[in-house]
């Protein structure tokens, strides 16, 4: 259509050009004036700005390059088994990338009644021409092109923002259907981009949807289907750049398009962290976070989001909200902070955040310990909450969790280790009597300097001891750990084989944990047995973050669905059987994933019809005419 | 496993039953001795290896429950929470179970004795033994049988020892601790005891409480209790009391188990043993004390034939499917769990209709005795009545129960005139056949004062009474609907409604009618009735037919008795000397009868309690 000047090379990551010096560049403007900088294929090029937003914008900003369009993560990272049958991680990005995992496959097998010989493979290609045609709002094209911001309407650019990662969108994908998706997706570039873009959204009656790192797992980012606007997905990912960093008060600014993984990495060549590791961070932006309340692994040190932002900028409807200041903590009524976080949203974009950081740890050390069941586990962790004592991260897995954790050793490579494993192994079940059936195990993680965490884990093993609990290493810990990293891909693994499953999770009072988890897989299993699922569903849960006045509880929930002809309605059936159990239980909402539509059915009664009037008077003055319409929460 | 299906009201005659097995067949052909001594592994709970009664009792006394009470017993009564402790540990003292393996043995032994002298057979259905086995492995259970007679828990603990099942813990009342070593030797087989009012006592209640529900939630064993809560004199069900409902369905409410199966069990006797001592005490002779010593004297009656005993095993019952959608247990999320707090309304709503239902199926169970039929049909003909017309009456009765859904054990290859004649046979003291005529045997003996006469005459009808009061439940609803037919003195729909929703008021203390299913009740009445074309249900009219005239009277008339004491009220002594052989009256004496009119005066508010 359009012929191009051939782009600029400016050289490539891997030739060694540092981020920093690209920041630079951009600071100073490339970017506004003739040129735009940005990455094609992993290189960095620069290309004439009047081009940016017309077919190049495609190549220019889709991350369905490295990323799997209908499944987790990196496309060169999947589970898959080979000839041999043996389960194999493919490519070099984890610990696990590369390895061969031996008893993955009598472990899938034996757990879901699963075959090797039964596949249901997924779409190989995105079928461009069963994508709905956009449907586009003519003027407001017209003046998004006069600002120069890059946009496109390509089908693939689309479809890829048009899900997050519930099972149900990510199975439509796998069978290459598509609902509504949006009509449009922009780049903005910085605050004054999205404020120019929003603007134009209320002039031209458009629907906004941010989008940051697409891991929603909450329906957060699916298209009200009877939307009949133009809809618009707002893609932050070009607002990835730190602005400033303040040792004296240890702050970062940010803006909020930034991925988790970068943020760190940027910060730790200056030394520092955030230390904000939600499970999902090599993917998730700052802007999610803030918008979902999102807690991070590591909270007990750090905090969670909402102890971490120190200022917020948000683009609304109704125009720019922030504080004036960067107090600490102020008395000056309700914070409108809490308006922002967990908005999802509904009420603008976040577009630059002040986050506090610290110096990198010094030393980090993993550990496990081994207790002779789930009861004895949770008593240990409620008495390290109450001395207030808990490691950077501690969670404790049930025995099924431990038995899939398991099932992801890598092959041994020596005679020895596995001797060992086996001494190990029975010394735990034979000299110390513990069940296999019922030991579930601790991971911890320690950080600090090398002597503090030294003591520190002294204390915690000590505290443990008193509950039955044996130390198990750190090879253990380290393992549970990565299990975090790689269960999304499982999961794409387990669809290649008629097995569909998902992780929810719930935050409950210390008293009612016990309650809660036994209460909840029961029930799973019960759902599953009632609606006809044909094998015994996996349901296993693992204590994720103590605090205080209880805990957050994680469940994974999976079975194989051969037989059974609307599949993904069971589940969701399953899973909205279990969330009510979790509320009968005295279980929240949600710890950290957040409302989105998959949840908001049950918002009147967990925070009453005056808490959502409050709420929706927020919405209304902030966006009356509804242009964020995602309509996610309310 | 538990189903949520408690009863249809549609079509009760279509209800499927199981099979009975007699399990004294094998007694009386195998050595009781080897039996008793045999090994014992039952099935438990989710594995759970069932604890010794120290440790449930210490775990009682410390449970925050008690411990919260405790302390706020302290708090208001100044006394210390040492003193207050000690008193919560003597109450436990006096309530436990102390539950070993020999006294069980003991009980075995010589329960396959007396069974064998006392009945023909006891028959027990296998198939609801094995949904309870498979039950107890899955959920906590809650076993609940009907109760007619002191025996009900020595059957009940003696067939699951028989079938190597799990030995439940038995709420009894405080009187059996009254009987030297019996008493202990029934704590010991499994019994726990508690005391018949408490009311104010709040400590008392948080041990009680608190000890039924650690059992509960750690699976200890199979609870047992009477939801009757005493045995029934008259043989037909009592209305439910609530108490013990509401403590074990309170650990699912607030979480602590994933469900509870409430098993009702269905306890029928040809004859029951305390048949005689019933019928007195209903006419005012207080009840013998529970002795020892008067266990030992009634040996006697082990010299008597008690017939045959059937044990129905109902389809247990989920909780949890009972509860959904009435009880929205987020409600106990914002106050800790051992905080006692009285239950909300709808909750108590619940727990009251459960147990209404419960009841029901109680009753539906029921095996029933051509006897039964006989029994009421000989009280509707005070002077006597045919052999042959006899015969035949019961006949067309038996059809008439059948189609209303009644657990008839009268097998087809056994003819109506066998059966009336071996029925009259059993019974010889309650009736007296000459001349080709059978009586019901009223006549004393040897005559003696009026007063004395009239009390013989009055406990033999009261005791045919409890023979036929066990098929009222099979006719209560549709012959409530020909009474209203009869009183409304029109066909209109809706008075006929009317007044059938007030004589199910009336009669809600004397017979098990749910509060709030008059509407379910009504359209199950006409469906039974329109069923044996006994009545023409319209749009507007309900109307007797021809062929019905038959079946109204007879229901009518089978319910005369109570209608007629409702109406006397406190005078059937006058009457009674005016018109001694107005049989229905006799049955006003009973003070069974009394105390239901009375306290449905009270509920209806027609009288008014004055303290004198």
């Amino acid at each position: 259509m359009f012929s191009l000047t051939p782009p600029q090379l400016f050289g490539s990551k891997k030739d060694g050009v540092k981020q920093a010096e690209i920041q630079g560049l951009l600071k100073y403007g490339w970017h506004t004036e003739a040129m735009v900088l940005t990455a094609i294929r992993g290189e960095l090029v620069v290309i004439p700005v009047e081009w940016s937003w017309l077919t190049l914008s495609r190549v220019l900003f889709s991350r369905q390059e490295v990323m799997k369009w209908n499944g987790w993560g990196y496309s060169d990272s999947r589970f898959l088994f080979n000839k041999k049958g043996q389960a194999e991680f493919t490519g070099r990005r984890y610990r696990l990338s590369g390895m061969v995992l031996p008893s993955l496959k009598d472990w899938f097998e034996s757990t879901f009644g699963a075959s090797l010989q039964h596949k249901s493979p997924a779409t190989a290609t995105l079928n461009a021409s069963a994508v709905p045609f956009p449907s586009l709002n003519e003027a407001f094209l017209q003046d998004l092109k006069s600002t120069g911001i890059p946009f496109s309407h390509e089908a693939e650019d689309r479809v890829f923002r048009a899900h997050g990662h519930c099972l149900h969108e990510i199975f439509a994908l796998r069978e290459g259907k598509f609902g509504r998706v949006p009509d449009l997706v922009v780049w903005p570039n910085c605050h004054e981009d999205v404020v120019k873009t929003v603007d134009l959204a209320c002039r031209h009656n458009v629907c906004l949807i941010p989008y940051g790192g697409g891991t929603s797992v909450s329906s957060a980012l699916e298209c009200p289907p009877d939307e009949t606007r133009c809809i618009v997905s707002l893609d932050t990912s070009q607002m990835s750049r730190i602005l400033w960093i303040d040792e004296k008060n240890l702050t970062a600014h940010v803006e909020a398009g930034i991925v988790g993984q970068d943020l760190e990495r940027l910060l730790n060549e200056s030394g520092y962290c955030t230390g904000h590791e939600p499970d999902s961070m090599e993917f998730s932006s700052l802007g999610g976070w803030v918008a979902t309340r999102a807690s991070g692994m590591k909270k007990n040190v750090y905090g969670n989001i909402e102890d971490l932002v120190v200022h917020i900028k948000m683009v609304c409807p109704r125009g720019v909200v922030e504080k004036s200041c960067q107090g600490p903590r102020v008395s000056i009524g309700p914070d409108i902070h809490h308006f922002i976080m967990g908005s999802e949203g509904t009420l603008g974009v976040v577009t630059e955040v002040t986050i506090k950081i610290r110096p990198m740890p010094e030393y980090q050390k993993y550990g496990s310990v081994v207790f002779p069941n789930f009861e004895q586990g949770v008593a240990c962790l409620r008495e390290v909450a109450k001395q207030r004592c808990a490691p950077a991260s501690i969670r404790l897995m049930d025995n099924a969790q431990f038995q899939f954790g398991h099932a992801l050793k890598p092959q041994v490579s020596s005679i020895f280790t596995s001797f060992l494993d086996g001494l190990k192994k029975f010394y735990i079940t034979k000299f110390k009597g513990f069940d296999p059936h019922h030991l579930c195990v601790a991971t911890l993680l320690f950080e600090g300097d090398r002597e503090r965490v030294l003591q520190h884990e002294k204390q915690v093993y000590d505290i443990a001891a008193k509950f039955g609990g044996l130390a198990a290493g750190e090879d253990n810990g380290q393992r549970g750990y990565m299990l975090t990293f790689v269960i999304a891909y499982l999961r794409d693994l387990g669809m290649d084989y008629y097995v569909i499953g998902e992780s929810f999770e719930t935050s409950v009072p210390w008293d009612r944990v016990l309650d809660l988890c036994r209460n909840v897989k029961e029930r799973i299993v019960r759902e599953c047995r009632e609606r006809g699922v044909q094998f015994p569903p996996l349901a296993t849960c693992r204590v994720t973050q103590t605090y205080d006045a209880g805990a957050c509880v994680y469940f994974y929930f999976a079975f194989n669905y051969r037989g059974l002809a609307d599949p993904v309605n069971i589940y969701g059936r399953v899973e909205h059987a279990a969330r009510e159990e979790i509320l009968a239980n005295g279980g929240s909402l949600s710890h950290h994933h957040g409302v989105g539509k998959l949840r908001k059915h049950w918002m009147p009664e967990s925070i009453s019809d005056v808490g959502i009037g409050m709420l929706k008077s927020v919405k209304e003055y902030v966006d009356p005419d509804n242009i964020f319409g995602s309509r996610n929460l309310l | 496993m538990a189903s949520n299906t408690l009863y249809s009201p549609r079509d009760p005659a279509l209800k499927k039953r199981d099979d009975f097995e007699d399990i004294l067949e094998e007694r009386r052909s195998s050595s009781d001795l080897r039996y008793a001594l045999r090994c014992y592994v039952p099935v438990v709970y989710k594995g759970i290896a069932p604890c010794k009664p120290g440790v449930l009792k210490t775990a009682v006394l410390q449970s925050d429950r008690l411990r919260h009470v405790v302390a706020e017993m302290s708090k208001e009564t100044g006394e210390s929470a040492d003193v207050i402790r000690e008193e919560a540990s003597g109450i436990l003292e006096e309530m436990a179970h102390r539950l070993r393996l020999g006294t069980v043995r003991f009980f075995a032994y010589s329960l396959s004795k007396a069974f064998k002298a006392l009945f023909q057979r006891v028959r027990v259905n296998e198939d609801g033994i094995q949904r309870l086995q498979q039950s107890i492995q899955e959920h906590p259970v809650v076993l609940l049988p009907s109760h007619r007679s002191y025996m009900d828990f020595l059957i009940m603990s003696y067939i699951l020892y028989t079938y190597d099942l799990s030995l439940p813990v038995i709420a009894a009342g405080m009187d059996f601790l009254g009987m030297k070593i019996v008493g202990e030797m029934l704590r010991m087989s499994g019994a726990f005891f508690i005391r018949r009012s408490f009311g104010g006592d709040k400590l008392y209640w948080a041990v009680f409480s608190e000890y039924v529900k650690t059992m509960l939630r750690n699976g200890y064993a199979p609870i047992e209790f009477f939801l009757e809560g005493t045995r029934s004199r008259t043989c037909k069900s009592l209305t439910p009391k609530l108490g013990l409902l509401n403590i074990v369905m309170e650990p699912f409410f607030k979480g602590e188990v994933f469900d509870v199966s409430l098993v009702p069990i269905s306890i029928s006797y040809e004859r029951v043993l305390e048949e005689a001592l019933y019928a007195r005490e209903l006419l005012g002779v207080p009840k013998p004390k529970e002795s020892t010593s008067g266990l030992l004297k009634a040996r006697k009656i082990l010299s008597e034939d008690y017939g045959s005993i059937h044990v129905y095993f109902g389809h247990p019952v989920s909780l949890r499917s009972l509860a959904q959608g009435r009880i929205n247990r987020s409600q106990y999320n914002l106050l800790p769990r051992h905080i006692p707090r009285r239950p909300s309304q709808e909750t108590q709503a619940f727990v009251n209709e459960t147990a209404y239902r419960l009841v029901r199926l109680q009753e539906e169970n029921m095996v029933l005795r051509p006897w039964v039929l006989v029994a009421a049909l000989l009280l509707q003909n005070p002077d006597g009545v045919d052999m042959e017309r006899l015969v035949e009456q019961t006949s067309w009765l038996r059809g008439l129960a059948v189609s209303f859904g009644a657990f008839l054990d009268w097998p087809d290859y056994v003819s109506a005139s066998k059966a009336v004649a071996s029925s009259l046979a059993l019974h010889t003291g309650l009736v007296r056949t000459e001349g080709g005529r059978a009586q019901l045997a009223m006549e004393p003996k040897e005559p003696g004062s009026p007063e004395e006469d009239l009390f013989d005459r009055a406990a033999s009808v009261l005791s045919c009474a409890s023979y036929r009061n066990q098929i009222l439940h099979v006719f209560l609803r549709p012959a409530l609907l020909g009474m209203a037919m009869q009183m409304a003195e029109a066909s209109r729909k809706d008075d006929i409604y009317s007044c059938f929703s007030f004589l199910r008021d009336v009669f809600s203390n004397e017979f098990i009618l749910c509060p709030g299913g008059t509407v379910q009740d009504f359209d199950e009445a006409c469906y039974m009735l329109t069923k044996c074309a006994a009545v023409h249900v319209q749009k507007q009219e309900v109307v007797a037919t021809e062929k019905g005239q038959r079946i109204l009277s007879f229901l009518t008339s089978l319910f005369q008795p109570f209608l007629k004491g409702y109406q006397v009220g406190p005078a059937p002594f006058l009457e009674l000397v005016d018109y001694p052989r107005e049989l229905t009256c006799y049955e006003a004496l009973s003070s069974d009868v009394q105390k239901n009119a009375l306290a449905a005066l009270l509920r209806m508010k027609v009288v008014r309690k004055l303290k004198v």
